[in-house]
């Protein structure tokens, strides 16, 4: 970097139901910075570019290695975890902006249940009976858990809603991540015995049919999940599971 | 009870949540508290794998070499009857696991496949690529979350530990906790409460750890008079990537599965690792230790590092950092099973590590001593406690109050062996729920005055109020770069009694300029400054457990090392440290013997394979515990 400085634009909100605003900022560069080192840094001196001293930025951050999920905010536009997104490869300035697509608490930090109440909604869990022993689980291919393993990757960042048009105030489409969810459970030995349940909250109200395949979600998924081929995939099964339903009404099998 | 039985679970990482769905199979109700929705704590970050003598690789191994395995690795600091129901007990737990689909990689057969780990020679850790924390964190917040969907589990994701409600009989009656958004404080009402918030990464500049990892929660409760032991034990894990913010773990499986870990014989070779001949390597960890090599525990390979390094001089680049080497391996290998912990590396160091040699250094990591608990023995006839405290396994100092996970100082000694944490965690989960319950059914606690509830709300309400009058000169961050900076330099792999005692004036200090903090931040909601501040002052309190703890402990054990006291000393020092809060800065200590009642201690060296002793017995039918 020719600089030595990182110039940040940072949309800030105070609250809930405030205006937002911009703020600008350098911070000093150091080699290997990220973007959370940057808002670190604005902690320990919070003065903005026309000298001003404000509040330290407010941001949700947890294990600084893009494992988590917390820190997902949206960098030059693009939505993706801001611990991992090294300050030498952004243009700068560099724009800090919360993800757009859930409601604000403060500055760059999001309210983001929605996504956890999704994820009882297409009971995303292997129904156990319980902890105690019951010796050793179904054998599984290691064909099968390869790609099983790169699902069961989803941190619940919530990239993949933010950039979805079928995401937004008039819908309660689900999205991406929670359809994958239901692929994962719908394969394991045991959550297959219990998989119409999940295709039925697919089937519902803000499920599958809301997907309107623009394909923007598999571009940003930081763990790189295959989103498309997740949705492709329930998407025959819930055709599948609907027509036999409603051929063998009222108890199908599946 | 005719009322219904509630557990408080504070920490919503492995230890937290299995101990909720142990409470819950129980029948009891369930409170949980977590800074973060509970699937990003810190749990998330564990990369290896969890360790269980299953057996499934024709090699002969049991639950007996486990056990010996771990005690030998903690270097006989650790009781030794709950390690070995622990050991017993994780082939199940693995099974267990594996029944609620966490993605373990698998064999030719669809079996589980086992991995080898540091301190033992056989291959007994389960995993999931390079990320087994994460795929057993998400499978145990699924089966929270299905018991939440059914309106048995209240959660309180985004709020802070602030204090225990004790009543005046000094039993734990519940907590006090603060929603980090709206500010307000509140009590959870409950006979017991269970603490498993992980380890205390941000006392130290160079950590593995989360930022979750305050260090708040176990300060807090060692301020209000819980137990805190052998404090001195903080594990400092050999490969790490070194960074500012925190250096992320390179985990021990990589070496596991082959990486070998090398200097360049000629100090300061400017050549990239990959162009230094073979003839020009020194692999030093295999030169010195023929029969563990790569893999020998955790706190050797750190003092081998740092000598390296530090001492010799001879780091890759003349700095502080070594080579750990995978360009040797199939690259689907590495793929199948290292993809995580590798895409890591070169993510955050802009390197490929397929092709280049990985540059890592020890960082701070785990954090062996944690609040005291008992096991379910007598285990202190000479302390003034109630007589009846001592029946409950994971049960604290204080009546009602239990610890698990990272949070509590059993099972791993001086020194934890790798892929054992996420075991102590579950098991921990396994042990603290029907004990809670036991602990519920056999007691029937006084009624709770409304006015120690009160007076317990308003005390942190006043201490918050406080912080938002602060208007000093100190800033926050700042003093705590020199606590993490001086903390790194002199409370970590090698400590010298001179330094330790500057380091404890220097918190004192530290306590000092604490009172001329000023707040940046007069928000009145989410106030991410107001929080910093007041878990700044419990890092002090609690980084003076740790450093007075090594500064007593005169001799050399495990992680423990102090070069003026080379040697391991039995005879004065085979005891827990048990630190408590004075009620002003400062730590008492008091020391508790050691169960060794199992296995006799003998002299750890690593030098020659451990085949679990000449005391280890056949392996014993497993008896079914607890």
């Amino acid at each position: 970097m020719a600089d030595q400085t990182v110039h940040l634009k940072i949309k800030r909100q105070d609250g809930p139901d405030k205006p937002s605003y911009w703020q600008e900022f350098a911070v000093p560069y150091t080699p290997g910075m990220n973007i959370l080192t940057c808002l670190d840094e604005i902690s320990k001196n919070p003065t903005t570019i026309r000298g001003e001293t404000v509040a330290p930025v407010a941001w949700e951050s947890c294990c600084l290695e893009e494992v988590c999920g917390a820190c997902s905010m949206r960098i030059n536009g693009v939505p993706q975890q801001a611990c991992s997104a090294l300050v030498e490869k952004y243009k700068q300035p560099i724009t800090l902006e919360p993800m757009a697509k859930f409601p604000i608490v403060r500055d760059l930090i999001i309210d983001r249940q929605t996504m956890f109440d999704n994820l009882m909604r297409v009971r995303a869990w292997v129904p156990i009976d319980g902890t105690y022993d019951l010796g050793p689980g179904p054998r599984q291919t290691a064909a099968d858990q390869r790609w099983m393993y790169v699902l069961s990757r989803c941190m619940t960042c919530g990239c993949c809603l933010d950039v979805c048009p079928q995401v937004n105030p008039r819908s309660d489409f689900i999205g991406a991540a929670m359809i994958n969810q239901v692929r994962l459970f719908n394969h394991h030995p045991t959550g297959r015995m219990h998989a119409k349940e999940r295709l039925e909250a697919l089937l519902g109200s803000g499920g599958i049919a809301d997907c309107g395949n623009a394909q923007n979600c598999v571009q940003v998924c930081p763990k790189e999940i295959p989103l498309t081929q997740s949705i492709s995939e329930m998407g025959r099964e819930t055709v599948f599971y609907a027509v036999r339903r409603f051929l063998l009404k009222p108890d199908v099998e599946m | 009870m005719a009322e219904e039985k509630k557990i408080i679970i504070v920490g919503g990482g492995l230890a937290g949540l299995m101990t909720a769905l142990t409470a819950l199979e129980k029948g009891a109700v369930v409170e949980m508290v977590s800074y973060v929705p509970m699937r990003r704590s810190h749990s998330v970050c564990a990369q290896g794998g969890i360790n269980g003598a299953v057996n499934t690789r024709g090699e002969g191994d049991s639950p007996e070499f486990h056990f010996d395995d771990t005690v030998y690795g903690g270097d006989f600091l650790a009781n030794q009857p709950m390690v070995r129901d622990m050991c017993y007990d994780a082939p199940r737990m693995i099974y267990m696991l594996d029944r609620m689909g966490v993605t373990f990689n698998r064999t030719f057969e669809g079996l589980l496949d086992f991995r080898r780990f540091g301190g033992t020679l056989f291959n007994r850790t389960a995993y999931a690529g390079a990320t087994t924390g994460q795929q057993l964190i998400y499978a145990l917040d699924e089966q929270v979350r299905r018991y939440e969907a059914e309106g048995k589990v209240r959660k309180f994701e985004h709020h802070a530990f602030q204090s225990l409600v004790l009543d005046r009989d000094k039993n734990c009656r519940g907590i006090v906790i603060t929603d980090q958004h709206t500010m307000k404080s509140e009590a959870l009402l409950g006979d017991t409460v269970a603490i498993c918030t992980g380890g205390i990464g941000l006392l130290y500049s160079k950590h593995t750890n989360s930022v979750a990892c305050t260090g708040s929660a176990p300060s807090r409760c060692y301020q209000q008079g819980v137990w805190y032991a052998n404090g001195e034990f903080i594990q400092i894990h050999p490969t790490a990537i070194p960074g500012t913010d925190k250096c992320r773990l390179v985990s021990e499986s990589v070496r596991g599965d082959g990486g070998r870990i090398w200097v360049p014989k000629k100090a300061n070779d400017p050549r990239p690792g990959r162009e230094i001949p073979e003839s020009e390597r020194s692999y030093f960890l295999e030169e010195k230790y023929p029969a563990y090599g790569n893999l020998v525990p955790r706190d050797i390979g750190s003092r081998e590092l740092f000598d390296m390094c530090v001492n010799q001089g001879m780091g890759v680049d003349g700095k502080w950092q070594v080579y750990l080497d995978v360009t040797h391996l199939p690259e689907e290998k590495l793929r199948a099973k290292l993809a995580g912990v590798l895409e890591i590396y070169e993510k955050f160091m802009g390197e490929d590590p397929y092709h280049n040699p990985m540059k890592v250094f020890p960082a701070m990591h785990y954090t062996m001593g944690g609040l005291y608990i008992g096991y379910g023995k007598d285990t202190n006839p000479k302390a003034d406690l109630p007589a009846d405290w001592a029946q409950y396994q994971h049960m604290s100092n204080i009546n009602g109050l239990f610890v698990g996970g990272e949070a509590d100082y059993q099972y791993h000694g001086a020194n934890r062996l790798g892929a054992n944490s996420l075991l102590s965690c579950l098991w921990a989960g396994r042990i603290i729920g029907p004990e809670a319950v036991k602990y519920m059914d056999n007691n029937t606690l006084p009624p709770l005055l409304d006015t120690t509830v009160r007076d317990a709300v308003k005390e942190q309400e006043d201490a918050f109020s406080a912080v938002y009058k602060m208007n000093g000169t100190e800033n926050p961050h700042l003093l705590q770069e020199e606590l993490a900076d001086e903390m790194w330099k002199d409370c970590t792999v090698v400590r010298d009694n001179d330094n330790l005692k500057k380091l404890d004036a220097k918190l004192d200090e530290l306590l000092d300029r604490w009172e001329h903090i000023g707040l940046t931040d007069q928000s009145a909601t989410t106030n991410q400054e107001v929080f910093f501040i007041r878990e700044l002052k419990d890092r002090f309190l609690l980084a003076k457990v740790v450093v007075q703890g090594a500064l007593n402990r005169n001799e050399s054990r495990g992680a423990h090392y102090k070069p003026a006291y080379p040697e391991r000393n039995d005879e004065q020092w085979l005891k827990t440290t048990i630190a408590t809060f004075d009620g002003d800065r400062n730590p008492q200590f008091s020391f508790e013997d050691v169960d060794i009642s199992l296995i006799k201690p003998r002299l750890r060296s690593y030098k020659t394979a451990s085949h679990g002793g000449k005391e280890a017995k056949e392996p014993a039918a497993a008896e079914s515990k607890s």
